[in-house]
């Protein structure tokens, strides 16, 4: 039991390996063990979920070191609750993938699947680690995988992840830097341990400089308004497969890491009281909900308007950071698996119309909901929960943010969660109203691109990727259902040092 | 003065940590930004390494002669970490070199405003 922190990622890392030289052999071979590992890492990861409820926190020290000098691996509530999610969404994408990967990428399969592994093997550890530099290796790793992932895209697709490379580089150093600052006041890298000392230290301009250092190199990883710049054309320009897998988890992960940064390793009142982090990032959050917002509905190509939701979504966790207080931040932490599972199934489901119809204007959509009625169903309900209509997953997110703003007395966010829930009505009505109007007949000038017997002949996605979009349509809803005992589980035990 | 001498070698990181971000945000040719980042990378490897600096230690391996006594070694931890972030960084950069080659074969170009201006047009 006490190995589950180490199996995770470990498992993933030795798929991505194999499964790399399985694929050069035969493709096929490649893909049936990124399916077997990643599939074993989601069953390690649900052990693990069972393992902490029942037993408390497990912890692995790698190669027998004792921390503080070695590397531990933490599975607490928190980071079950990330593991499971990102394994989750990863074995879910890896069933949709071959179809897709094959119709928009062709011949580059054997090193995709091998990618997608290491990608949920550098999010899981970074999930998992209790060491602050550790935690940069794996991100680096997640960024790099991510990097190949996306820009495998068409041909705009190298420049767009150029600039998310070189933001991702700069971000990356900033967060270093910090390790550095923090290390050389404190003396050591392992969390629990830098949790004791730092207290001590509250004062010293070094700690204040790592702390500001790090969140703005995670900051700049999370596409935290305004250092969003680069996310719109990469996941624009990427395959399906790509956006699906890396817009759900990629940004969640270092918003995670900011979390475990104010509760774990700086205490909370560090951040409220000595240094006005927090504050800072529910004002930049503000900024971002209302320009992501804003800017999706101008949008026409239906992955650019999820892209610029994306940034809108992601601020609603920082929102909950900005909140600081525990009921704020457990909405926060839930909407990064409620927006994990919304976006997820939303750019699933572009992929499902992009191969069957090649379409991405959201104007040509008309017809499409009887023309794929299974796969549109599916659109409705994560469009219903990206507004937030209950009893979808999203509405209990912007609940519990909206009852965190009435704790803190912040009207101003209050006003900005309703707000922006209206902007996405927009948005997403928009794209309903559109897609289950009558299909134009084909003689329509420019709309409608193919032709003969309705303007959409493709049909029905085939079932690889109808099932996994549809499961996570469920999974919407029954995180919807369900998500009090996530709350109080999972997440009540995770936001405890800000009861205090 | 003597503040100022005794931490010069940080003055100098700062300095180049500057120049990294100067390449990055303000030169046109993407390849310029690559070594703009490569430069802002190396400063932090230098950070890390002036502070473990330590005069008259020797290398972290246990001497009969020398005891057990840590101020005569030096602290092998920050080396160990910029060895991984130095791989981590000439992966970084290797990745960027590859995009690069795919952006100059499918624009013919590495000005970032020839780039999107293309990319614009195109499509």
């Amino acid at each position: 039991m006490s190995q589950i922190p180490a199996l995770i990622p470990g498992t993933l890392l030795f798929t991505a390996f194999a499964a790399l030289f399985a694929g050069l052999i035969r493709v096929s071979w490649g893909y049936a063990l990124t399916v077997l590992g990643i599939g074993t890492s989601f069953v390690i990861s649900l052990m693990g979920v069972s393992a902490v409820l029942q037993e408390g926190e497990l912890r692995y020290h790698l190669g027998g070191w004792q921390p503080p000098l070695g590397i531990e691996w933490v599975l607490d509530p928190l980071s079950a609750f990330m593991v499971t999610l990102i394994t989750g969404i990863g074995f879910t994408v890896i069933v949709y993938a071959p179809r897709s990967i094959r119709f928009e990428t062709p011949g580059k399969e054997g090193f995709f699947y091998p990618s997608i592994a290491l990608l949920l093997a550098g999010l899981a550890g970074v999930s998992l680690t209790g060491d602050v530099f550790n935690l940069y290796i794996f991100i680096e790793i997640a960024a790099l995988a991510a990097y190949a992932l996306l820009a495998v895209g068409d041909r705009r697709a190298p420049v767009a992840v150029f600039r998310y490379l070189i933001f991702g580089a700069v971000g990356g150093g900033f967060y270093l830097l910090g390790v550095g600052f923090l290390y050389y006041s404190a003396g050591t890298l392992n969390m629990a341990d830098l949790a004791e000392r730092i207290p001590e230290l509250y004062q010293s301009r070094s700690v204040i400089a790592a702390a500001v250092l790090m969140v703005t190199g995670l900051g700049l990883k999370m596409a935290l308004f305004p250092m969003h710049l680069w996310l719109p054309d990469v996941y624009n320009f990427a395959p399906s497969v790509s956006a699906g897998l890396i817009a759900p988890i990629m940004t969640k992960v270092s918003a995670y890491a900011i979390v475990r940064l104010f509760l774990d390793v700086f205490h909370p009142s560090f951040f409220v009281e000595t240094l006005p982090i927090t504050t800072l990032v529910g004002w930049l959050a503000v900024g971002g909900i209302l320009v992501g917002s804003i800017l999706a509905i101008a949008q026409s190509d239906f992955r650019r308007m999820l892209a610029y939701s994306s940034v809108g979504q992601i601020s609603y966790v920082a929102l909950g950071i900005g909140l600081a207080n525990p009921i704020g931040l457990i909405g926060g932490l839930l909407h990064i698996v409620n927006h994990a599972l919304m976006k997820g199934c939303l750019f699933l489901i572009g992929g499902n119309v992009r191969l069957r119809t090649g379409l991405v204007e959201i104007p040509r959509f008309a017809g499409l909901g009887r023309a794929m009625p299974w796969t549109m169903v599916a659109f409705t309900v994560a469009a219903l929960a990206m507004v937030g209509i209950p009893p979808t997953a999203g509405f209990f997110s912007k609940y519990y943010l909206l009852l965190g703003s009435v704790d803190a007395g912040n009207w101003i966010f209050f006003a900005v969660i309703i707000v922006s829930s209206l902007l996405s009505a927009i948005y997403f009505f928009r794209v309903l109203e559109m897609v289950y109007r009558e299909a134009p007949e084909s003689a329509e000038g420019e709309g409608g691109g193919s032709d003969g017997g309705g303007a959409h002949p493709g049909g029905e996605a085939p079932a690889s990727m109808l099932v996994p979009v549809l499961a996570l349509a469920v999974a919407i809803l029954l995180v919807g259902i369900f998500n009090v005992v996530i709350v109080d589980r999972l997440l009540e035990p995770a936001v405890a040092p800000l009861a205090e | 003065m003597e503040f100022f001498i005794g931490r010069y070698s940080y003055y100098l990181i700062a300095a180049l940590l500057v120049v990294g971000l100067y390449g990055i945000t303000w030169k046109r040719n993407m390849l310029k930004k690559v070594i703009g980042m490569t430069v802002f990378q190396t400063a932090i490897y230098l950070f890390f390494i002036q502070g473990a600096t330590k005069i008259g230690a020797t290398i972290p391996i246990y001497d009969p002669e020398l005891g057990l006594d840590p101020v005569d070694y030096l602290n092998p931890l920050p080396h160990v970490m910029i060895l991984t972030a130095i791989v981590v960084g000439v992966a970084v950069t290797g990745i960027a070199l590859a995009l690069l080659l795919r952006i100059q074969r499918a624009y013919g170009s590495l000005d970032e405003g020839t780039v999107i201006r293309k990319m614009r047009e195109g499509r």
